[in-house]
């Protein structure tokens, strides 16, 4: 029974722990965040299942009431919806982990709506990546971004103000993307993302298409802030909670990035939307523009959280750009990028978490000179986390952006090589100047005395259980980065569209 | 402008009325699937009652028909019921909500017919819940008048 | 060129009511007047979808002994119809997060409007 229903399984096992959160933690609340480590760890093993599976079998389909598409809802297991999912489960596991001590420090935080609206979220995340219906999508989107709204208003200072904006934004993409939707539907009477992909090839040139196309790209690049929508993301993500944006940052955006991704190749067809629409071109060279603005943002910030989220605009952009360049290297380059920004990001929000733990602040100018030796472990993971952002082999950081180099040369564009190459020496200057502010400045005193005594320089490292996700996730960059071959001909060289 | 705090003829009809419109939205859940009607229809219209109540005749005298602390669990039971419907139909052999594996009778029709209605009943009671909860939040801390 | 505007008129109500909505979002500064344009704007697709499955000479799609099963053609399309129920509740649920969200800035900040919003916002950040 597994087997045969394994790949509906993540959705419904995270809604089932979601609603049940708010009726079996009525009386005691610590069993809330027992509850929601059950139904994460279920979804990580049940991911891998799904990935091994595939692997195997191929390509699984699975129709929701037995009805078969295009009348029903259908779920698709392909090559890449299953690899995003694992990434996204597991990433997700790990900032749970750590958000035991985040959630009873924080005082505006309760913890059983709270848990309950994360398990909400990542239900919505699995139904967007596993869907194969038009409609069901629009419906896992909703879900998923009221949930971030609610997640992300529970912060510090302006935090309801940020998730407002969000909210007025967010919504009017989702709209966006339902008309394209309709649009879609009224030319093709259907709403199943295979049967469209076979009827789309007789309707090339009706303007009802390019109109539902455009609608579409747009919504989904609200939600994945490329450059000119990308003005929710820095206040969204710097006020929000410790825990809120160590996960909505690594995952929420590569959502928009996955249902780009099979809207544009796998429903519409890669031949029709780069050589007669141009739609890619557009789409790369905004990407162009937002690597470079985000990269010049994040070097003028003062608090860390904030320059993170920038340099969040800066690698969506890549990802952007990979999607742009419309051939084998650029798309293999994007998806790489999707798992290790995840896993960087997710290390660096979390190691400024483990700052606030400590020091009550993340800004980057008041970091005391001695942080390095009282907090080591925590520092050692923010540097590998600053390398592989920056690039530097063997961490992960440095193949997505030669995947990318080598789809860039391809191409035979230019323009974009130089905007790759400028942007990590771009992405070098704001981290390292973390790094020379932490480790190469020497303690200094205005009393000679203090220098000598021990208490002043002892270690002060965070509790263990939010220190392990962060040792795991920067263990994880080196080791992922080795192995980075076998992920690429294993998986990532079986989602190749077809046309490309 | 201060609410007057006796008003006859708005208490006792709405008192009167309330019943009735908990009976309508019965009717329409119970007819969703060959009228036009269903779950969400019928579930806004049982919140509709128990919304007339607080606003005619304040918040302490409707505790005694809907406490507000009974909203969040009765909205995740009324989702349980949907989910639980779909699981017994993955249980006994078929997809997620697959209707005509649910052990209900012999003809497969009916058991579809029985698996609409459990999920309907379910997304009525969630309705109903969530909106009542959506109101008596958003005046939680305003006073009576 | 009349038949360009008279035929199609529930589609250019519906652009109309969309363009109003977007409008309201974008430039008025009380909070409440941008939901109620979000608001308009969410129920503009509606009547855009439920416009697009009418049928000129077409009945309820409720089964008529007239009319009987077999001639589908003169019942118009119910599936927009139930596609739009989901997006109803959708709106409705994003409503009520937007209120809870607006009552919270409301308690913080004791204003409404967008511009003494940001100046207070700001003092507040520099403290």
């Amino acid at each position: 029974m597994i087997s045969s229903n394994s790949a509906a399984l993540t959705p419904l096992i995270l809604l089932f722990m979601a609603i049940s959160i708010p009726l079996v933690a009525l009386k005691k609340k610590q069993i809330a965040f027992f509850m929601v480590m059950i139904a994460t760890s279920i979804s990580v093993i049940i991911s891998f299942y799904n990935i091994f599976r595939v692997l195997k079998v191929g390509t699984i389909h699975y129709h929701f009431g037995g009805w078969i598409p295009p009348i029903g809802i259908e779920y698709v297991l392909d090559p890449l919806s299953s690899f995003i999912c694992l990434v996204i489960n597991v990433i997700a596991l790990l900032v749970l982990i750590h958000s035991k001590k985040i959630v009873e420090m924080e005082s505006k935080i309760k913890s059983v709506p709270y848990y309950a609206l994360v398990l909400l979220m990542l239900c919505g995340f699995n139904g967007i990546i596993l869907t194969g219906d038009l409609f069901n999508l629009y419906v896992f989107l909703e879900i998923c971004s009221l949930s971030m709204y609610g997640l992300i208003s529970v912060g510090e200072k302006q935090a309801p103000v940020s998730a407002f904006r969000y909210l007025i934004i967010g919504a009017v993409g989702s709209s966006f993307y339902l008309l394209g939707v309709g649009f879609l539907y009224m030319t093709t009477g259907s709403l199943n993302m295979i049967d469209v992909r076979s009827i789309v090839p007789h309707l090339y040139n009706e303007p009802t298409i390019i109109v539902a196309i455009s609608l579409m790209v747009i919504g989904f690049g609200i939600k994945m802030a490329v450059f000119p929508f990308h003005g929710w993301l820095p206040d969204a993500y710097t006020y929000a909670p410790t825990t809120s944006s160590a996960l909505i940052a690594p995952t929420g955006t590569k959502i928009g990035a996955y249902a780009m991704i099979r809207i544009l190749f796998f429903v519409f067809g890669v031949n029709y939307i780069s050589k007669t629409l141009h739609i890619t071109d557009v789409l790369a060279w905004l990407s162009a523009i937002g690597i470079v603005y985000g990269s010049i943002m994040a070097i003028s910030q003062k608090e860390m959280k904030r320059m993170l989220a920038y340099s969040s605009v800066s690698q969506i952009g890549y990802i952007g750009l990979g999607i742009g360049l419309c051939n084998p290297m650029g798309l293999i380059g994007a998806v790489l990028h999707v798992m290790n920004h995840a896993i960087m990001k997710a290390c660096l929000f979390l190691v400024a978490g483990n700052y606030r733990v400590k020091l009550g602040h993340s800004n980057i100018f008041k970091l005391s000179d001695n942080i390095r030796k009282k907090m080591p472990w925590t520092t050692a993971a923010f540097t590998v986390g600053a390398l592989s952002m920056v690039g530097i082999p063997p961490t992960v950081g440095f193949f997505s952006k030669w995947y990318l180099v080598l789809g860039t040369i391809k191409n035979s564009s230019w323009v974009f090589l130089a905007v790759l190459l400028i942007s990590s020496l771009l992405n070098a200057i704001y981290f390292f100047r973390v790094l020379e502010k932490v480790y190469l400045k020497p303690i200094r005193s205005t009393n000679l005395e203090e220098l000598n005594i021990p208490e002043n320089n002892k270690r002060d490292e965070v509790s263990s259980s939010a220190l392990i996700p962060v040792l795991i996730l920067a263990i994880a960059i080196i080791v992922l980065g080795l192995l980075n071959t076998i992920i690429v001909k294993g998986i990532i060289d079986k989602m190749i569209p077809a046309g490309m | 402008m201060e609410r007057k705090k006796d008003n006859p003829i708005v208490s006792l009809v709405s008192r009167t009325v309330s019943p009735f419109i908990m009976l309508f939205a019965l009717y329409v859940i119970f007819h969703g699937h060959y009228s036009p009607g269903g779950g969400f229809q019928g579930g806004t219209m049982l919140a509709a009652a128990f919304i007339l109540i607080r606003l005619s005749l304040g918040m302490e005298i409707s505790q005694l028909q809907f406490k507000s602390r009974w909203a969040t669990p009765l909205g995740s039971a009324g989702v349980l019921i949907y989910f639980g419907t779909g699981l017994v139909a993955l249980l006994f052999g078929g997809n997620f909500l697959d209707y005509g594996f649910i052990p209900f009778s012999k003809v497969v029709a009916e058991n579809r017919s029985i698996g609409i209605l459990c999920i309907e009943i379910g997304v009525a009671i969630a309705v109903m819940a969530i909106i009542v909860s959506i109101y008596d939040d958003l005046l939680e801390g305003s006073s009576d008048d | 060129m009349i038949d360009f505007f008279l035929g199609y008129y529930g589609y250019w109500f519906a652009i109309l009511l969309m363009c109003l909505g977007l409008y309201g979002a974008i430039m008025k500064k009380n909070l409440i007047k941008k939901l109620i344009g979000i608001a308009i704007f969410q129920t503009s697709i509606i009547i855009f979808f439920v416009a697009s499955s009418s049928k000129w000479g077409a009945t309820v799609p409720i089964f008529d002994e007239k009319i009987g099963v077999a001639n589908t053609a003169k019942y118009i399309n119910p599936l927009p119809h139930t596609l739009m129920l989901t997006a109803i509740v959708v709106g409705v649920a994003t409503m009520g997060v937007a209120f809870a969200l607006v009552i919270s800035i409301f308690q913080k900040y004791k204003t409404l409007d967008e511009s003494v919003l940001l100046k207070r916002m700001k003092k507040d950040n520099d403290i």
